[in-house]
């Protein structure tokens, strides 16, 4: 991170080259990530959202608010305008279309951390980059909408929704981005992301172990609807070769199904030799069978077949407590 | 000229392809007049309702190649209520009665119902092509019309139209005798297409030089039918997802590679990233690239790609290109003529973004760059000096700031100079859209510079009346004027009425103009249809209600020699 500072710090002294010869427009070198805001960020610290400065914020705001209500944007306004136009602390930020909105000094309130974040200096581009890349969806969505003052009330449309017809697409292309996406606040669509989309269709495979073998296998969970299913195909993965560890010699069909048994029963409650749980997108383990179907599916990352009696009381109280937060 | 025999006449005028020109011929004397009728072949109708449809073969019964647009351009933003009108049928009528020998037929944003493609079909059997823009009201029953009786199509290109999904057997349609098919679209269909039935249809079709499958098309039915035609020109390629690592991808690669003849891309619907290196062998020979419709594929991966079409001359991308990759663009793509960034991430704040740094880098690499549209998050006045200095020769320069009102971020100011940079510099403009913040001062410029400008949009700019009349007085050429949401009224609209009637049209919306204005340009102008649409229910309190002082919400104003419309909805009133 420094050294994206010191990069970032560099990079200043040609923003400030840029402002001092605001007439001779400078074609910068393609390096660097789209920073188009630079020079005007170094503005916009003047009109800034200072941390502590939530009083002023919600005065500023007012005032805007009264402007754009009275004017419809003669010249001499202009100033004014601009300022409020600069105020915005989400400029330069990646930032789609803002419908003209009233702002929300609650709503704000709550955003805060979120705008203290993109109000970091210009030097910390980078960074803030990055930090708008963690906090991106709907913090900065409902950030952008709430803090935005309606400039374009001239006529006082000071609707709330998004103006008709406006950004000038057709209908198709508005639904294209959100179409494709597995769901909103996904930004930085990665090439992880896009492959997950092929899995989607193909199938969604999971890696599965089963304590005392150490060979994993996969196993597809969209080829089952049911938890019941899903017990039963683990059974089948792993019962021939828990047979042949335990026992290389007899391989009888009785044992066999005895071991079927054995591996199935109970896996799913917690009152079986063995236990399925699994691990979710933000690696914490969990009990398979609590929550529905379709949400497990979209979570589970791994599977693992545990030994009932290696679930430690520490490990089943933390999904426990994590169960409980799911459900809140 | 007058001692010429007519054929001599008319054979010199096989040489004037322009309508403009013929039009001009026509006008002369009457034997002109009378061999120009004659002789037209192809005829032009830029506003459905300007002309009865039953003049045409009246007027030029020797029209083989017919071409008619309907709704006004701000129809394709849902500005335009449904059912305002644009039908296709009374033109199909008058044609299926007046011009039998129909070969080429097109319409754009206009209402085209089965029944209409029905009488199409059994009505022109010369016909050779159909082509449908941002037409909407008919379903694939009608495509099955056409597929069945028009032996000898050619040609079939819906382009971004809304069809109805009435099953996949319109396909089959075709005969197994059908073997003239050139081009076929139905990129826009949204259903199921019977794959089987498209690999026999291309495999029995030697001359298929451009194909633009739709969605439904999976990367196995796309590899079987590159293989029967390698000698496509124009591919669309249809969802275009696969695993990276499956055997149908390894087989598109190989089906790809014998595609010499490939130059132009579009598609990749639901393409990933890993699926694109199939296309890398083809990129060095292409000419025009569409990857607007592939949001899954970002920045990185588009750099990768574009770096190898040296050869680009339209690009259509996404705006997660990011300036980066306009850069590279620019470095890369030396021929480009067309470009054009859509927004992907519309109501969000997504990441997505290009700034005015973007199209300076391409400015700058690329000269030849004549068309463009760009939406982007800010622009500065700075910049389009620059852009100007770098590409005079702008024909068509189309540029949305998305957030309206916008102003340059850097000096707070105005657009108006950076515009006005572009006006002076580009003298063959035809073509301009401006947004961000705009005073009058940029109509003026407008009118001062813009001589050949024929179509101007207009968005949340201008401070009042002034802007429009600078812009009425300046433009000898305008031919459509559309304006939304801009402070002009009554004053403007009635400063030069006859203007109008050297213009196909002008459409101002939730501007200033009332309902007297209205009714005095109608008094004034009996050869203009002034066209109100109020999409108000309550119409009882409309009729009471409203004043000459009532604001206008969607006014709609055409030349026209065919009278008041006698098929317009109850909520658009010609004054």
């Amino acid at each position: 991170m420094e050294g994206d500072l010191k990069k970032g710090l560099e990079a200043c002294p040609q923003l400030l080259d840029l402002i001092a010869n605001e007439r001779e427009w400078l074609v910068k070198e393609g390096g660097g990530e789209a920073n188009g805001f630079g020079v005007a960020e170094e503005r916009k610290l003047e009109l800034r959202l200072a941390p502590p400065g939530e009083e002023d914020w919600v005065e500023e705001k007012e005032k805007r608010v009264e402007h754009s209500v009275k004017s419809i944007l003669p010249l001499g306004h202009l100033s004014k305008v601009a300022k409020s136009n600069g105020f915005n602390p989400c400029s330069g930020a990646k930032r789609g279309f803002l419908g003209a909105v009233e702002p929300n000094p609650e709503g704000f309130a709550q955003q805060q951390s979120g705008l203290l974040h993109l109000q970091s200096k210009a030097g910390m581009e980078k960074e803030q980059q990055s930090t708008e890349r963690k906090a991106s969806g709907p913090p900065i969505a409902v950030t952008a909408e709430n803090v935005a003052v309606s400039i374009n009330s001239s006529q006082a449309r000071t609707a709330t929704t998004p103006i008709v017809g406006w950004p000038p697409i057709r209908s198709f292309r508005k639904n294209i981005a959100s179409s494709s996406r597995p769901g909103l606040g996904t930004q930085n669509v990665s090439s992880e992301t896009a492959a997950k989309f092929e899995d989607d269709k193909k199938g969604l495979f999971v890696k599965i172990n089963m304590d005392g073998i150490p060979i994993g296998r996969k196993v597809d969970l969209k080829a089952y609807n049911n938890y019941e299913k899903l017990s039963l195909a683990v059974d089948e993965l792993f019962s021939a070769l828990l047979s042949a560890q335990r026992d290389p010699v007899a391989n009888g069909g009785q044992k066999n199904a005895k071991e079927k048994e054995t591996i199935s029963t109970g896996l799913l409650d917690g009152s079986g030799e063995y236990t399925l749980v699994y691990e979710d997108e933000e690696g914490d383990k969990m009990l398979v069978g609590d929550v529905p179907w379709d949400m497990f599916i979209s979570t589970a990352k791994r599977l693992r077949v545990l030994k009932s009696s290696n679930l430690s009381a520490s490990s089943l109280r933390s999904v426990s407590r994590k169960r409980t937060a799911t459900e809140c | 000229m007058t001692y010429f025999p007519e054929e001599v006449v008319e054979h010199i005028f096989d040489y004037l392809v322009s309508h403009r020109d013929r039009n001009s011929v026509s006008l002369v004397c009457k034997a002109w007049y009378r061999v120009e009728r004659s002789s037209r072949r192809s005829l032009f109708v830029g506003n459905c309702y300007s002309v009865r449809p039953e003049r045409v073969p009246a007027r030029f019964p020797c029209v083989r190649s017919l071409s008619v647009k309907g709704k006004p351009h701000f129809a394709d933003f849902n500005l335009v209520p449904p059912d305002w009108g644009g039908f296709a049928m009374p033109w199909i009528a008058a044609a299926a009665r007046g011009l039998p020998d129909l070969e080429e037929l097109r319409f754009k944003r206009m209402v085209v119902s089965d029944e209409s493609l029905e009488l199409l079909a059994r009505s022109f059997p010369n016909l050779r092509s159909l082509v449908l823009v941002s037409c909407e009201g008919f379903s694939t029953d009608g495509l099955a019309a056409i597929a069945t009786h028009c032996r000898l199509l050619r040609e079939l290109d819906l382009q971004e139209n809304e069809v109805e999904d009435r099953g996949p057997q319109w396909l089959s349609c075709f005969s197994d005798s059908c073997t003239s098919i050139e081009s076929l679209n139905f990129a826009c269909l949204k259903g199921e297409v019977n794959a089987g039935a498209l690999e026999r249809l291309v495999a029995r079709c030697p001359n298929l030089r451009s194909l633009r499958l739709n969605r439904a098309i999976s990367v196995e039915s796309l590899s079987k039918i590159l293989a029967r035609s390698p000698h496509l020109v124009d591919l669309g390629t249809g969802s275009f997802t696969a695993d990276h690592r499956s055997e149908s991808y390894y087989m598109l690669i190989i089906a790809l590679q014998k595609c010499k003849s490939l130059r132009s891309l579009s598609g990749f619907w639901d393409a990933s990233p890993r699926c694109l290196p199939a296309v890398y062998p083809i990129c060095a020979n292409l000419t025009s690239l569409n990857l607007s419709y592939a949001p899954a594929i970002q920045g990185a991966d588009l750099i990768k790609l574009i770096r190898h079409c040296w050869k680009l001359q339209r690009l259509w991308v996404l705006d997660c290109i990011g300036d980066k990759g306009l850069a590279v663009v620019a470095s890369t793509c030396r021929e480009l003529q067309e470009l054009r960034v859509f927004p992907s991430d519309v109501f969000g704040a997504g990441t997505a973004c290009v700034t005015e740094e973007g199209l300076v880098a391409v400015s700058a690499g690329c000269p030849k760059l004549h068309s463009l549209l760009y939406f982007c998050h800010q622009m500065t006045n700075a910049a389009l000096v620059t852009v100007a200095k770098n590409c005079p020769k702008f024909i068509r320069f189309r540029l949305c700031i998305l957030e309206p009102r916008k102003p340059d971020p850097v000096t707070n100011q105005p657009l108006d100079e950076g515009f006005g940079a572009i006006v002076k510099s580009c003298k063959d403009l035809r073509r301009l859209s401006v947004s961000g913040l705009l005073t009058d001062r940029v109509f003026l410029y407008i009118g001062m510079y813009a001589e050949r400008l024929e179509m101007l949009s207009i968005a949340f700019a201008g401070d009042s009346d002034k802007g429009m009349v600078y812009v009425l007085n300046g433009c000898k050429n305008l031919r459509k004027l559309e304006i939304r949401d801009s402070p002009f009224g009554d004053a403007a609209l009635l400063a030069d009425v006859g203007k109008y009637e050297a213009m196909r049209s002008l459409w101002m919306s939730s501007c200033d103009v009332t309902l007297g204005g209205c009714k005095a340009l109608a008094a004034k102008m009996p050869r203009l249809n002034v066209e109100i649409i109020d999409e108000r229910d309550e119409g009882d309190e409309m009729e009471e209600n409203l004043t000459d002082l009532h604001k206008v919400e969607k006014m709609y104003v055409y030349r026209t020699v065919g009278g008041p419309r006698n098929d317009a909805p109850h909520f658009v009133w010609t004054v």
